[in-house]
């Protein structure tokens, strides 16, 4: 097993003035190398709370998490901030909902993707830009020579998420979270960057937990899948048989209220 | 962005001529005779009448302008009612005082700012940060000259820091600029105020960016985070600020001259105005015209150096 | 957060409130004849019988600083008033509008707001001479581009709208949808303009008096005394203080109103 999270928590202790809120209640999830595993429900479900809390990416006093998640044999949740950094990057990367606000405006592009690079590794200029270079051809972007001297304006939504992969993957992680990289973006580019997710899961052995509020979306991506909603699991399985057999009236809902739609197949990387 | 900035530059330059031209016409119809000030309610018609033909006072107004207008980009500003010598002469020498107060302030106002600013964004609601913050309220509500009054009585009465008297460069450099850093502290404080106000206020703006998040999340520690990814994007409205005040700091030694008895160009704007020595005041107000006009020039080139947005627009 | 007090808006509101009493005071009621000299009050400390002493011609501080105030607050806004009118009146038509006249129009306002209030008041001065009525005409006339650009903006985010649209589409002439549908909306931008225009007219004024080319020396004004007061700096301090103190605490309480009104109304400062 290479993660494994029990009872993950989150709480918020400032949420109005008395009542501390419950915004993740008692997650459980394993995951194996290379597994490709979804997060489905709506939002303010905790899906994304939870990617977070992995990611040691909460750090509010006023907010308390809670349980374990042991990643290759370590707790994550019980490392110290300066410790969780070792991991943040090389071992655990995150892409996030918004491509357009994601990155640093005034950063050049190959900057951007080889910075977690210049934070966990001393390695000469040249071998930097290289390692870029290739990460940014895996996340599948055109010319990345080119790309790598421009700004973030420069390129459109779904270049941008590319630009995002690819500064995540440059250390060659083995968790990938992934939350909602595509809800942003259009339908030809969400079928795009989706089967790019799947190419990368293939040749590197990525594990993906993709996050989504999309069932078919991630029914396209996963093997397995966990259903929240308010904070609880309600319902996990093999995502076929979630799909096809839901148990809950809440995973029908979430089925049923998808709008049907061709199943997209996407061509180059033109996002 | 060439061409941009030549569009801008353009216009600049129409500003600065538009300027000349309003503070020359605005001298030249005023009803008063500036030969009654100069010269005294004694003087005889024969003197009156050499006194306006020696400054060409009897051509029209835009002949007079345009022999100015061309007259001064030589670098000859005309000669004074009053003294009777080269506005050039005259100004120059005060230009260089002003100067060189207006450099301190604008030192002082980079080294007090920046490191409180920084300062209060890093511990944001820690006592620090309430302090500075109180007290950039505060500062900010105090006119220069009055600032400029207090810190005499502080430094010079209670402290006894330094005489209230100028001390020019000819008594030694270290002297004079001794003396200079007081009222530069005067133009600098209620600036500065506005300048942690902004940086504080730019640093907690960016630092609540999503691209923070994902700085944190390729392992950036909290310091780390802000000097490669917050400082450089927070900078960027604190610079375009910096090279607009400027201007401001100009304006307000005009009136801090005064309260340190400074002889710069502020105190000499004055006195012209009072003696109706127009020459001069054109001169000043040109000049000083300048100086804004050419900071707000660098404030745009600066800004769209720094983001690389603007170039995409 | 959120839920914390607006401790900016309590305290300025209670020391602008209190700055107005004091300066409403002074056109009614000073406690000796701001202007009258008494031989044996020369220099006289701050008593009971002269709050705030006296200055070396024996005048009393606190009258004159009653008196002056008033000035000074007849000044500001009277500034304010053509300032805010005017300024409110071009902006509403420019960003309405838009056009040429638009561009050009915003261009002047542009050359001119590059300019420091007391450096260009200073020149127009110089043209005009000093006195009450050319201070507030100079800085009335050099507020405008400020306000004019301000309203201008927010008329831009507004005329699009679908309420000024579905207006204009029930054939709603364009004054009333400029000032019965859109100008409402301003307010909260409109106020904190206000407060920070306010805030430079009283400093503008002070200092123009100080360097002597504001009002006339007759007419009693903060600014002035301080001019008075500055060769007396080392020996009667109480001339300098208290009018200086009066100066700072309108601005400060006027100001925090300002920041106070931008918080509440989550505008960027």
């Amino acid at each position: 097993m290479m993660l494994s999270v029990r009872d993950l928590s989150v709480v918020f202790t400032d949420w109005g003035k008395e009542k501390p809120f419950t915004a993740v209640d008692r997650f459980c999830l394993d995951m194996d190398r290379g597994e490709v595993v979804g997060i489905v429900g709506e939002s303010g479900s905790g899906k994304s709370m939870t990617a977070h809390a992995l990611m040691g990416l909460i750090r509010r006093a006023q907010v308390t998490v809670s349980g374990s998640a042991v990643f290759e044999g370590t707790d994550l949740l019980s490392l110290s901030r300066e410790e969780m950094r070792q991991y943040q990057g090389r071992d655990l990367s995150i892409i996030f909902q918004e491509p357009m606000t994601s990155l640093n405006p005034t950063m050049r592009i190959g900057k951007q993707v080889e910075e977690s690079l210049r934070i966990h590794e001393k390695l000469p200029k040249e071998e930097r830009r290289v390692r870029a270079l290739d990460a940014m051809a895996l996340a599948g972007l055109p010319d990345p020579e080119s790309l790598y001297t421009q700004y973030p304006h420069q390129l459109s939504g779904g270049m941008r998420q590319r630009v995002m992969i690819a500064s995540a993957l440059v250390l060659r992680p083995r968790l990938l979270i992934a939350d909602e990289p595509t809800t942003a973006l259009d339908v030809t580019i969400q079928a795009q960057i989706l089967e790019t997710l799947k190419d990368i899961n293939r040749r590197e052995g990525t594990a993906i937990l993709f996050i989504s509020h999309d069932l078919g979306v991630v029914k396209a991506l996963c093997s397995r899948v966990v259903v929240m909603k308010t904070g609880k699991i309600v319902e996990s399985g093999p995502v076929d048989e979630v799909f096809y057999h839901p148990q809950e009236e809440y995973t029908k809902l979430l089925i049923s209220s998808r709008p049907a739609r061709k199943k997209l197949r996407g061509g180059g990387a033109n996002g | 962005m060439g061409k941009a900035l030549l569009k801008r530059a353009g216009l600049l330059a129409g500003t600065l001529l538009l300027v000349s031209v309003l503070a020359f016409t605005a001298f030249s119809v005023i009803p008063g005779d500036p030969t009654a000030s100069v010269l005294g309610m004694e003087a005889t018609q024969e003197e009156v009448a050499a006194f306006r033909a020696e400054h060409g006072l009897d051509l029209p107004v835009w002949q007079r302008y345009w022999s100015w207008l061309t007259a001064f980009v030589t670098g000859d500003f005309g000669r004074s009612f009053k003294f009777d010598m080269p506005v050039a002469e005259l100004v120059v020498t005060r230009a260089k005082v002003t100067l060189v107060m207006a450099a301190i302030s604008f030192v002082l106002i980079v080294v007090i700012s920046l490191p409180l600013g920084l300062i209060a964004a890093r511990y944001r609601r820690g006592v620090v940060d309430r302090i500075v913050t109180v007290l950039t309220q505060v500062t900010m509500s105090v006119p220069n000259f009055i600032m400029g009054i207090g810190l005499m009585f502080l430094f010079a009465l209670v402290l006894k820091w330094f005489r209230p008297e100028y001390v020019p460069l000819e008594d030694g450099l270290g002297a004079h600029l001794r003396f200079m850093v007081f009222p530069a502290l005067a133009v600098a404080l209620p600036k500065s105020a506005m300048t942690v106000k902004l940086l504080r206020g730019s640093i907690l703006g960016e630092m609540g960016q999503d691209y923070i998040r994902t700085a944190y999340s390729k392992g950036n520690s909290q310091g780390s985070a802000l000097r490669r990814h917050v400082l450089r994007n927070a900078m960027i409205p604190v610079v375009t600020f910096l090279a607009m005040a400027i201007g401001d700091i100009m304006a307000g030694s005009i009136v801090v001259e005064q309260v340190f008895g400074v002889p710069g160009l502020g105190r000499m704007l004055i006195t012209s105005i009072g003696n109706r020595d127009y020459p001069v005041v054109q001169a000043i107000v040109v000049m000083l015209a300048a100086v804004v006009v050419g900071c707000n020039f660098l404030a745009d080139l600066l800004y769209r150096v720094m983001d690389p947005r603007i170039d995409g627009r | 957060m959120g839920t914390h007090r607006n401790w900016y808006l309590t305290i300025g509101m209670t020391l602008t409130a209190l700055m107005l009493i004091y300066m409403v005071v002074g056109f009614f009621w000073t406690p000796y004849v701001p202007s009258a000299i008494s031989a044996a009050d020369r220099g006289a400390k701050p008593s009971i019988k002269h709050l705030f002493g006296c200055d070396s011609m024996g005048r009393d501080i606190f009258s004159r600083t009653l008196e002056g105030a008033g000035t000074t607050l007849t000044i500001a806004l009277a500034v304010l008033a053509v300032g805010a009118v005017c300024g409110l009146v071009i902006g509403a038509l420019c960003g309405y509008y838009g056009g040429p006249v638009d561009a050009l129009v915003m261009r002047l306002c542009d050359a001119v707001a590059a300019f420091p209030s007391v450096l260009l008041a200073l020149v127009v001065l110089a043209v005009t001479g000093p006195g009450k009525y050319n201070v507030i005409g100079a800085l009335g006339v050099l507020f405008i581009p400020s306000f004019a650009r301000l309203v201008r903006g927010e008329f831009l985010k507004y005329r699009d709208r679908d309420f000024v649209q579905s207006a204009r589409l029930m054939g709603v002439s364009d004054l009333r949808v400029i000032f019965v549908h859109i100008l409402p909306n301003t307010w909260p931008v409109l106020l904190s303009g206000l407060a920070i225009g306010f805030n430079n007219a009283v400093l503008a004024e002070a200092s123009m008096s100080y360097l002597g080319i504001g009002v006339n020396p007759t007419e009693p004004s903060l600014g002035y005394m301080l001019k008075d007061a500055q060769g007396v700096f080392f020996t009667l301090p109480w001339c300098t203080i208290f009018p200086a103190a009066v100066v700072i605490l309108l601005i400060l309480g006027v100001g925090l109103v300002g920041e106070g009104v931008r918080e509440r109304m989550g505008v960027a400062s």
